[in-house]
């Protein structure tokens, strides 16, 4: 897919995995390859198993909307923000017009932009949880991004809930220019609010979180969690080897790197991000223990 | 080729050569020479006046980056009364590629903070070209933090390519040490004005650009990303630099049209590098109106404003959406 090739030039470390993605939804094809181990793998199980390789423990991206479904409980969820949609106000142009970027990727994702946002529960504790669709435009951060993030800000400050973000993204969205650049002091100043409100924020950084949306709201979790081997940084690896002219060391930007040197607070299972996560919101919002709260 | 003179600049570079030579004959003091000397000057002021009528984006890209532009502290030391630098982050090292301190502004206490480029090779290696790693932005929300609680308005300036993509700052969190200066300057309760004199190279610029006013030199660039980069990845060839700065309006007049930069300053004819000391002049009266200007709001009203500022940022459609 043409409209995040940007993305895969930066950081050809990622695998290609727009035909995965697809391929999910695609009826005919049973059977995957798991990107890391070649394990051939069985779709429904795959599925039954959140996406994660039953091989080898790697985890697949997933789209936003699976993400949040895997995640909040079933039941009453409002979408936050939908209502914002993307305009070229510069008339962007490159070797294709930015208008037309954001049509193919409307109609290749079903999404308007690059943020979906939810209003649910996780395990009856009421929250936002947002996500990014990596597969539209390489999750990049607009306008549109930057406004949903805000509305789920103000959500949760409306209702004294907490936010959840899940991030997956290349960086700013470079056809916003300078728009894209004010997105990260925008969403950062909104978290700056949740803190002075004494709401948590659980940043959750899934493959691959770069540039200008690590640099501003995926970083600034009260607790930074990470799913297992997630590509995370500032800069891209290419553009790092270039400037340094050294080979990078052997697990470079991976999260058990950025837990090593203290920039995440801890890797979580896809399989235990639920549990896990409801049990940090539920102790810093002062609410039941899953136990309780089950019964 | 003077390297000192960007190629469009090479016209005005020459006649300035014929100039200094007329100048260093006529010391035998013959009038007819001193009346060709006038002429040659007149005809290179309006050679400059006609080269930089028209300037492209790529060309202002090029002036912002120019070799002789002058840095933050050829700034610092025209504009402020006194200055003390201050160094270090108190937790891993001191980082030359931004530089800070307490400074007086007219007789006001202020805290000045900029990037800081080097001019020879040695000093540019030192400085590491500008480019600022974590514990250049922590030192900087050290003093910011500073001024805060001793109520100094905070001037920063902005002339970065960017922030340093390295494995060591890496390491060390760049990612975490810009947002968390985007976080903490949203909320630092003393005025903030960011001033862009030279190249505002991304997130790196933004880590220390967060503000209140913001203004740029004219022939200061802002963007996202690099027109080198943006080419590189959107067109595939850094060679479309010039399509790429054109195409993300990285100049002040159009990030002025675009309302994201509340001020442009105009600059010397030929650019800042031609005349330092009538550069550092208008910005020094810019600041000083912009303080005063900021000094109407109380300490809520100026964080409100602020916080405001940063939300209206960007441009989004609405839709009706089914419930």
């Amino acid at each position: 897919m043409s409209s995040n090739s940007w993305l895969e030039k930066i950081l050809p470390a990622i695998r290609r995995n727009d035909g995965e993605d697809r391929k999910s939804t695609v009826p005919e094809g049973l059977w995957r390859k798991c990107p890391r181990c070649d394990g051939v793998l069985y779709l429904p199980e795959l599925e039954r198993n959140m996406d994660v390789c039953p091989k080898c423990g790697h985890h697949m991206r997933l789209r936003a909307r699976r993400r949040l479904k895997l995640f909040l409980d079933e039941g009453a969820q409002v979408e936050i923000g939908n209502d914002l949609v993307p305009v070229d106000r510069l008339k962007f142009k490159d070797s294709k017009k930015y208008k037309d970027r954001l049509t193919a990727a409307q109609k290749d994702t079903g999404e308007d932009d690059a943020l979906i946002v939810l209003r649910g529960k996780l395990r009856d504790l009421p929250l936002v949880a947002c996500a990014f669709e990596f597969s539209f435009m390489g999750g990049s951060m607009g306008s549109v991004v930057g406004a949903r993030f805000v509305r789920a800000v103000d959500v949760c400050l409306e209702r004294n809930i907490p936010l959840v973000c899940f991030a997956a993204s290349g960086g700013a969205r470079m056809q916003e220019a300078l728009f894209s650049l004010m997105q990260m002091a925008k969403t950062s100043a909104a978290l700056q609010r949740m803190r002075e409100a004494g709401l948590p924020f659980i940043s959750v950084l899934t493959d691959p979180v770069y540039g200008g949306v690590s640099a501003s709201l995926a970083m600034l979790g009260d607790v930074n969690v990470a799913e297992p081997n997630a590509l995370i940084g500032f800069a891209g690896p290419r553009v790092i080897e270039q400037t340094v002219r050294q080979k990078l060391p052997e697990g470079f930007q991976r999260s058990e790197f950025l837990l090593e040197h203290g920039a995440i607070d801890m890797i979580v299972h896809r399989h235990e991000m639920r549990d896990t996560l409801h049990r940090l919101l539920a102790s810093m919002m002062h609410a039941p223990m899953a136990e309780q709260a089950a019964s | 080729m003077n390297p000192n003179f960007l190629e469009f600049e090479q016209p005005i570079a020459d006649l300035e050569a014929k100039i200094e030579d007329l100048r260093l004959v006529g010391s035998g003091s013959e009038v007819n020479i001193s009346e060709e000397i006038t002429k040659l000057q007149e005809k290179s002021i309006t050679l400059t006046e006609s080269i930089f009528k028209n300037l492209s984006s790529w060309q202002i890209s090029q002036l912002s980056r120019h070799p002789l532009r002058p840095y933050t502290r050829d700034y610092i030391r025209r504009i402020f009364d006194e200055f003390d630098e201050l160094h270090g982050d108190r937790t891993f090292a001191d980082d030359a590629a931004i530089i800070g301190g307490i400074g007086r502004l007219d007789g006001k206490p202020v805290m000045i903070i900029g990037h800081q480029k080097g001019r020879d090779v040695k000093e540019k290696v030192r400085r590491n070209f500008g480019m600022p790693k974590p514990e250049g932005y922590r030192k900087a929300l050290r003093l910011m933090e500073m001024a805060e609680r001793f109520r100094m308005p905070i001037l920063t300036f902005i002339d970065t390519p960017g922030a340093f993509p390295g494995i060591d700052a890496e390491e060390r969190g760049q990612s975490e040490a810009i947002a968390r200066n985007l976080l903490v300057m949203s909320r630092l309760r003393v005025p903030v004005v960011a001033t862009v004199i030279g190249e505002g190279g991304s997130g790196g610029a933004l880590a220390i650009g967060v503000c209140d006013h913001l203004q740029m030199l004219q022939y200061g660039t802002y963007s996202v990303i690099s027109p080198e980069g943006c080419a590189s990845i959107l067109w595939r060839s850094a060679e479309k630099a010039p399509e790429a700065a054109e195409a993300m309006g990285l100049t002040a007049h159009r990030l002025h049209e675009l309302e994201i930069v509340d001020e442009v300053i105009p600059e010397p004819l030929g650019g800042a590098h031609r005349d330092y000391d009538l550069a550092a002049d208008r910005l020094r009266k810019s600041l000083l109106k912009a303080l005063d200007d900021l000094s109407a709001y109380d300490t809520d009203s100026l964080l409100e404003r602020r916080y405001q500022r940063l939300v209206s940022y960007g441009n989004v459609a609405t839709t009706p959406v089914d419930e």
